[in-house]
């Protein structure tokens, strides 16, 4: 860990900090409500339960907890009675009922990431701190009354939640991964419109239920949130399954001998850090990776392979030549047209193509130079260096060669998974 | 060539029938009755709330109105496109909840008022447009009056309360689950009577779809209920809307699963489309074979799930021909030894590129056996009998049949009776006598068909004659003077430089401990035939298997056939085979 490594590790130091302080306080007062604070643990526990299926791939593998604890923190009015809890009992429920709904995922082995409970953990104390105090001396009531402004008041609490969380979660990816931030955050952002937005509008609905209806609202309200996350789900897994096959695809170029082993693999895992560390966005990164995993398809159509699979070594022309195989045969395949294009184009001199291309193009030749054991890894950025003229866009070699320092090119190379 | 459809418009498939009924163009006179009978009907219900003195909430007919035409027109949603990276339209006439709560919180005309401006505007997908849009806003209008009409019976507005009185839970749930049970049936008996009416569909198979389309509906009514709930409430419409984003999201969601899908099917769909073009004997044997495999699977009472994979490991089962050189695929002439080792890899080759494929499963291990034989005489590990993985089984006896009853152009098809003496002779030696009679069994019960979908639209390969021509979709940019070489000749080129031809691991590769034997080796660098490193002459390489690109002279094609007769004179190739040039 470099610099940023202390933020996760103050991250979670707080969130157990406030844990701690949630369950001290809460045995020591007792806890009020308690009708309310066993139902809502349950949801939350229940919640933690569904996170059951979820995919590496999911960005909130729980949203019925989230959305639950939220609420709880929110929960200003129960069926037109007042209510008194705390922040500090609002913590210890929030990571009581988690806990119990994990137990059986730590003993099936899958234990959560606990960054995100963290997180969540410090997020839920923010909503309740703002709320909480307020509305327990009574300012809120006062001021807003019953009506519709009380219902924006807890959307925009939320909002403001869900944007420190985004913050957060971050600084804290830009810690462990070393990503520049700007962009991390922009993706943080970008992901609260999609199940980020439908766990918010759910909170602060369940919020206002139990405040019409009573617990009653619980049970009813929770049910189009769990539909948002089986479609969530399907789309993740169908996601994933297209993902493998396409990295299918691309292998087909290996077992036929026209590309060194894993080449394709390692070029779509160093594209993806140059593309995250030249601030790509999450879709940019996907069609590049599918880009870079696909663009040697074109030596398919060739009867002989290219010697050791490295186009990078050959005459511009003939690279070009197969780029443009290799585009036509991508298009025939379901992935967004904007591949087809960057393999096509992959070729090209840099001042005339896109940014993924370039980068396609630059990492592919440092792989053909440095694995076609041509030469080491610091004479093949050299090469590329010296190709800057023409063939190579400097700020991209300079952005692998940041990559390659700081090794998590070679280090995020995931294994293909077993069979 | 399969025509790949990339952005099929998709929709939520259970709640979409509004729009898939009257697949015909021209609409039979019973239908224009029928969708007549029904427009009135709709009118029936709307004009109370317009006679004077009726006492409608115009605002909250109005609002709501305005609410369900906003989800319902056709966006393409970019906010949240960036969210997921590309986006598809979602589907028309999905959209429920607000519906069901004007159901619930209005009198029925004015609920049925309510559906009128969304179900008039929203996107149509076929055509007639015109007449389908009627008919979708007729039948949303009567659904949602009668759905009122039901809540009404039981109290539902009432139940809900307003302003300071809390609503009635659980009673509530009842006339809810009344609303959403109704407008379901209405929308489906509507349904299925335009379908009978329209296609002659038999009104019994018109209601099968109720009991998928239940589910979500009850979803749909909970959603509504909230929304009611929430809109009498003091808080007020805002926070109904609240209501709305999870289930906006969540349909939207879904679009965007279907079209994932289709990529999905597309992906499969290039993979063996990329064995056809080196391989071009065999165009269709993929499609044909999967479809064989799922006769006898079916015939063996096996689940439905497992039939996809089967299908997929029939369509597959050749996807490691990718790995062998085309050169050795197209040979002209008899294979040599080391040649047909190297074409016998091909099940190896496949299954390590299909290993990382987590949904296929069972298809892996069926296309690494699937030229196994029951004695023990096949490749690659020489199991026998029950050690054969079932898939690979299935798959061996659907590959042998389709092998033998499509013309290829060194043999000709053969009648299927033949075909199907031929597997009975070898019925236990070569393949699983229980697969033969399951295959025998089903070609009585549905016959045979050799058409398949890859054979339909294909007009750029049919259409170009047998030379060296390109689409301009595939030409360079600057076309290479005619004598250039292949790339293997330029100045790169190494000679000598012999490399193994793919990352076989020997532990990928071996399914279970104990199947393999011990002798068995991964393939080394020794099995690349030296033609591999043999400068191409001529432009051979130029006329490569580019999709778009015309076919090669017949004579290139022939040894690809060799494969077969490599297997070891599967079922009936005894006779050497004839070699039609054209």
């Amino acid at each position: 860990m470099r610099a940023g490594g202390a933020i996760p590790g103050a991250v979670r130091a707080a969130a157990l900090a406030l844990t701690l302080a949630g369950f001290a306080s809460t045995l020591w007062n007792g806890v009020d409500e308690p009708g309310h604070a066993l139902a809502f643990g349950v949801l939350i526990a229940l919640g933690e339960l569904a996170r059951r299926g979820a995919l590496p791939g999911d960005r909130e593998p729980a949203p019925l907890a989230s959305a639950g604890a939220l609420a709880y923190a929110l929960l200003g009015e129960s069926a037109g009675g007042g209510t008194s809890h705390g922040v500090l009992q609002i913590v210890a429920v929030v990571v009581a009922g988690g806990l119990a709904g994990l137990v059986p995922h730590i003993a099936r082995g899958s234990g959560p990431d606990l960054d995100h409970l963290a997180r969540r953990i410090l997020s839920v104390g923010f909503a309740a701190l703002c709320f909480q105090p307020l509305y327990n001396a009574g300012a809120v009531t006062t001021v807003l009354g019953h009506g519709p402004s009380y219902a924006l008041f807890l959307l925009l609490l939320l909002l403001l939640t869900a944007l420190c969380d985004a913050v957060l979660a971050a600084l804290m990816l830009r810690a462990r991964k070393g990503y520049p931030y700007g962009p991390l955050l922009r993706e943080e952002l970008r992901a609260l419109l999609g199940i980020g937005s439908a766990v918010c509008a759910t909170g602060a609905v369940m919020a206002l239920g139990v405040a019409v209806a009573g617990l009653w609202a619980l049970p009813v309200f929770c049910v189009p949130l769990l539909l948002t996350q089986v479609s969530f789900r399907r789309f993740t897994a169908v996601r994933t399954t297209n993902r493998q096959t396409i990295a299918s695809l691309a292998r087909a170029t290996e077992i036929a001998g026209y590309t060194s082993p894993g080449h394709a693999r390692r070029v779509a895992a160093l594209s993806g850090a140059v593309g995250r560390e030249l601030g790509l966005s999450e879709p940019d990164l996907t069609v590049l990776e599918y880009a870079a995993l696909m663009h040697d398809i074109g030596q398919l159509s060739l009867v002989d392979p290219v010697p050791e699979g490295a186009t990078a070594l050959l005459p511009a022309e003939e690279q070009r030549r197969i780029a443009l195989l290799g585009g036509a045969v991508v298009r025939q395949t379901g992935v967004p047209a904007a591949v087809a294009v960057i393999v096509e184009r992959q070729a090209d001199p840099y001042h005339e193509q896109p940014l993924p291309a370039r980068i396609v193009r630059t990492v592919n030749a440092y792989d053909d130079l440095a694995a076609g054991s041509a030469c080491g890894a610091l004479t093949a950025l050299e090469r590329l260096r010296l190709a800057t003229a023409r063939d190579h866009h400097p700020e991209v070699v300079e952005s692998l060669a940041r990559v390659l320092a700081r090794g998590d090119g070679a280090g995020s190379i995931a294994p293909v998974p077993p069979g | 060539m399969v025509r790949i459809s990339r952005r099929r418009p998709a929709r939520p498939a259970q709640l979409a029938s509004v729009t898939r009924v009257m697949g015909v163009k021209a609409i039979p006179p019973a239908a224009r009755v029928y969708i007549g009978c029904a427009l009135l009907g709709a009118a029936g219900c709307v004009l109370p709330a317009l006679r004077p003195g009726a006492q409608t909430p115009w605002s909250a007919v109005a609002l709501l109105a305005a609410l369900y035409t906003v989800c319902e027109l056709p966006t393409h949603c970019r906010l949240l496109g960036r969210a997921l990276g590309g986006s598809a339209p979602m589907g028309a006439g999905s959209f429920f909840p607000v519906l069901l709560s004007s159901a619930l919180l209005l009198p029925p005309s004015a609920a049925a008022l309510t559906a009128l401006p969304g179900a008039l505007l929203a996107r149509v997908e076929r055509r007639p447009a015109g007449v389908r849009r009627a008919w979708r806003t007729a039948q949303l209008v009567i659904a949602v009056w009668a759905a009122a009409m039901v809540a009404g019976a039981l109290d539902g507005r009432l139940a809900l309360g307003g302003g300071p009185h809390h609503p009635d839970f659980p009673y509530v749930l009842l006339p809810a689950a009344a609303c959403a049970l109704t407008f379901c049936l209405v929308l489906t008996a509507l349904d299925g009577g335009v379908r009978t009416a329209a296609e002659g569909v038999p009104p019994r198979t018109a209601w099968r779809g109720l009991g998928r389309a239940l589910a979500p509906h009850a979803v749909h009514g909970l959603a509504g209920l909230m929304m009611a709930v929430l809109w009498r409430s003091t808080y007020g419409p805002v926070a109904a809307l609240f209501v709305l984003l999870p289930m906006y999201i969540s349909c939207w969601v879904f679009a965007q699963y279907h079209r994932e899908h289709a990529a999905h099917r597309a992906t499969i769909r290039a993979l063996v489309q990329a064995v056809d073009i080196k391989d071009r004997y065999t165009r269709g044997h993929s499609e044909r074979v999967g479809r064989a495999s799922v006769l006898i699977a079916r015939e063996l009472g096996m689940e439905e799930d497992r039939l996809e994979v089967v299908r997929f490991a029939g369509i597959l089962h050749d996807v490691g021909k990718l790995g062998v050189p085309t050169r050795v695929l197209r040979k002209d002439g008899p294979l040599t030894p080391e040649e047909r080792r190297i074409i016998e890899l091909h099940p190896e080759y496949g299954h390590e590129m299909v290993r990382g494929i987590g949904f296929l499963g069972e298809a892996r291990s069926a296309i690494l056996h699937h030229h196994e034989r029951m004695d023990g005489s096949g490749y690659p590990y020489g199991l026998s009998g029950a050690q054969i993985p079932e898939f690979a089984r299935v798959v061996a006896v659907a590959d042998a049949f389709d092998a033998m009853t499509s013309t290829r152009c060194y043999s000709r098809a053969r009648p299927v009776e033949k075909a199907v003496a031929e597997l009975e002779r070898c019925a236990g030696t070569h393949f699983d006598p229980r697969m033969v009679r399951a295959l025998v069994r089903a070609l009585d019960r549905y016959g045979w068909s050799s058409a398949v979908t890859a054979d339909e639209p294909r007009p750029p390969e049919t259409d170009v004659p047998p030379t060296r021509t390109r689409t301009p979709e595939t030409r360079p940019p600057d076309p290479a003077p005619p004598g250039r070489q292949t790339p293997a000749s330029g100045p790169a080129f190494r000679a000598g430089d012999v490399r193994a031809p793919g990352p076989v691991s020997p532990d990928g590769a071996v399914p279970a401990p104990g199947h393999a034997p011990p002798g068995r080796q991964a393939p080394a660098s020794g099995h690349v035939p030296p033609g591999r490193q043999v400068p191409a002459s001529g432009s051979a390489s130029r006329e490569g298997a580019v999709p778009a690109a015309g076919h090669g002279p017949a004579g290139a094609r022939r040894a690809a056939g060799q494969e077969d007769r490599a297997a070891g004179g599967r079922a009936g190739h005894a006779a050497p085979p004839r070699r039609g040039r054209a």
